[in-house]
């Protein structure tokens, strides 16, 4: 059985309806259909929502024969992560805590996405609280990527990428903290775009660092990624953090020209990378040199230090975060409770996985008396180094080029028992986000294992637009 | 060793989290290993750096603020329907003080 989504993409859906070639309804139930039989070998959805998507559906269907637009996503299946929060509709975050939590409320995302006619399809795995690189770390099992069934999709928002990839969805919501949406999409051969930090409201994206979280779409290509931005981007009063900066049209920028384009290649962002991956990411750029892009040497000299900056920061907003999480409001509680103390500390014990543990522990650690200053404050003074470097960068080029992960997707269980090397491969992914710039992974070839590599395009805050247009250009050029 | 596991064991009462003791014993190794990574920090000569607690960007004074208006809200089924423990429409916590 193939995609009923494999030649789709959200325009020819919006034309495939408007002419009547086939309904939202029955788009639905194949992709549906399709997800039943594929999720038992990848574990990418949590939950599935037949219910919504066929009353989304129906609605899409009943606007066209009225007459009515159906709106930008008319049709379109749509997979949404598991920490971002769906009315009526189980929301488990990947925790055993939230197993059986059922949100009264809708995200602003979600709530943009079903007003432009979308067909949410189900919920997402994902490392638990989206702590993860590698969705090993769900309290539901692992998901597998769908091109090599013994590897990982990458993390945290793994089934999300994956979903994509198996065609069950044809583009999907992710989060990114540190690169949980750009190194699952380079793991499984997508795109996957982290917007500016603000760009998309966070109210109903269960927090894990409020400073560094991001929505993001996934999608086959650049444009269908795109377009999906264009729906769920834009100031929302719910998200005090929200950017009011109007959202251009993203889509109608993608000509295809590229001449002229100033991009950087960051010295620091190749050493100690798989050679292979090196090799791919190198091809792309020369590829993006024969459409007529100007590349440059530019120098990011703060970057060995975003990873040790940035764990600090994550996990101190983290463990301020994760203590809402306490068997009271929304969790399971611990059977063996005593005191309203022992309640907390045996729930929070028995509930959260051992990553979860480690970054709240890190956290409350760095932010405890004494060490705020040695920890905490220099790390948001390197933080400004990191967002100085990019300011410097930018002033002599409109883009910046640089790998997504040191290597592919690797095997189940190959770094589980090494918490810090699995840190340390964010370090391509976390500069970006510690800067709040917009930054995605383009697919930009495969390994001689038929393994994908990414391509990662960062740009100024809020040029979403240049980024698009870079991957877009090089996606048409390479196909 | 950076972090000892009674250091450990302080952290996790901070943290409310009831850590078993072979988890202290791993956890003191995965922090010890962390901090160290995390004293590169210290090549960095930062005291003329202002700190970045968050990205901002320019916005209105008044950008948050909203007129003083009824609006809807969960209601009291709602707002408790995902608790473990509920009685009368409150949340029911075990007591608080030990007698």
């Amino acid at each position: 059985m193939s995609s009923p989504l494999h030649e789709l993409s959200i325009d020819s859906i919006r034309a495939g309806l408007l002419a009547k070639k086939f309904s939202a309804e029955e788009l639905a139930r194949q992709s549906l259909a399709f997800a039943e039989t594929e999720n038992p070998k990848t574990n990418a959805y949590l939950t599935l929502s037949p219910e919504r998507a066929l009353a989304a559906a129906r609605a899409v269907d009943a606007k066209i024969a009225g007459g009515e637009d159906p709106g930008a996503l008319a049709g379109v299946p749509i997979a949404v992560k598991d920490v971002i929060v769906t009315r009526g509709l189980r929301t488990t975050c990947g925790s055993k805590l939230l197993a059986n939590y059922v949100p009264p409320y809708d995200a602003t995302a979600v709530i943009r996405l079903e007003q432009a006619g979308g067909v949410i399809i189900g919920k997402t795995n994902c490392d638990e609280f989206a702590m993860g690189s590698s969705n090993e770390n769900s309290a539901f099992g692992p998901v597998r990527n769908p091109v090599a069934l013994d590897r990982v999709p990458g993390g945290s928002s793994g089934g999300s990428a994956a979903v994509v990839a198996q065609g069950t969805a044809l583009v999907s919501l992710g989060s990114d903290t540190g690169g949980s949406i750009r190194q699952p999409a380079s793991f499984c051969g997508i795109s996957g775009v982290t917007p500016t930090y603000g760009r998309v409201s966070r109210y109903g994206l269960t927090a894990f660092a409020s400073s560094l979280d991001h929505i993001g779409p996934f999608g086959k290509t650049t444009r269908d990624a795109a377009r999906l931005l264009e729906v769920i981007a834009g100031h929302d009063k719910m998200d005090a953090t929200s950017a009011s900066a109007p959202v251009p049209g993203y889509t109608a920028a993608l000509d295809g020209n590229v001449k002229g384009m100033k991009l950087g290649l960051p010295r620091e962002y190749f050493d100690g990378l798989a050679s292979e991956t090196g090799d791919l990411v190198m091809a792309a750029v020369d590829a993006l040199k024969k459409l007529g892009c100007e590349v440059r040497d530019i120098q990011l000299p703060h970057t060995p230090y975003a990873v040790a900056a940035y764990y600090i920061i994550a996990t101190a907003e983290a463990s301020a975060n994760l203590a809402r999480f306490d068997g009271v409001r929304y969790t399971t509680r611990s059977a063996s409770a005593g005191t309203l103390s022992d309640m907390y500390r045996q729930t929070r014990e028995e509930g959260f996985g051992d990553e979860c543990k480690r970054r709240i522990m890190l956290g409350t650690y760095v932010l405890s008396a004494g060490y705020y200053d040695a920890y905490y404050l220099k790390a948001q003074k390197t933080r400004r180094l990191i967002t100085q470097d990019f300011e410097q960068a930018f002033e002599q080029v409109d883009a910046i080029l640089a790998p997504v992960s040191p290597f592919p997707a690797f095997k189940l269980g190959e770094k589980v028992k090494d918490p810090i090397s699995m840190y340390l491969s964010d370090i391509y992914t976390i500069t970006g986000s510690l800067a709040g710039i917009p930054c995605m992974s383009v697919p930009c070839g495969l390994t001689a294992q038929g393994l994908p590599v990414g391509l990662q395009i960062l740009t100024r805050h809020f040029n979403e637009t240049t980024m698009f247009r870079i991957a877009d250009a090089y996606e048409k050029a390479s196909n | 060793m950076k972090i000892t596991e009674q250091e450990v064991r302080r952290v996790a009462d901070l943290a409310n989290l009831a850590l078993r003791d072979d988890e202290v014993a791993r956890m003191a190794l995965d922090l010890d290993g962390i901090l160290t990574h995390i004293d590169k920090l210290n090549e960095l000569e930062t005291s003329n750096v202002e700190p970045m607690a968050q990205v901002l960007f320019d916005a209105e004074e008044t950008a948050t603020l909203r007129e003083d208006q009824e609006r809807p809200t969960l209601t009291n089924a709602e707002a408790v329907g995902n608790a473990a423990v509920t009685s009368g429409g409150y949340y029911k916590v075990p007591r608080v003080i030990e007698r």
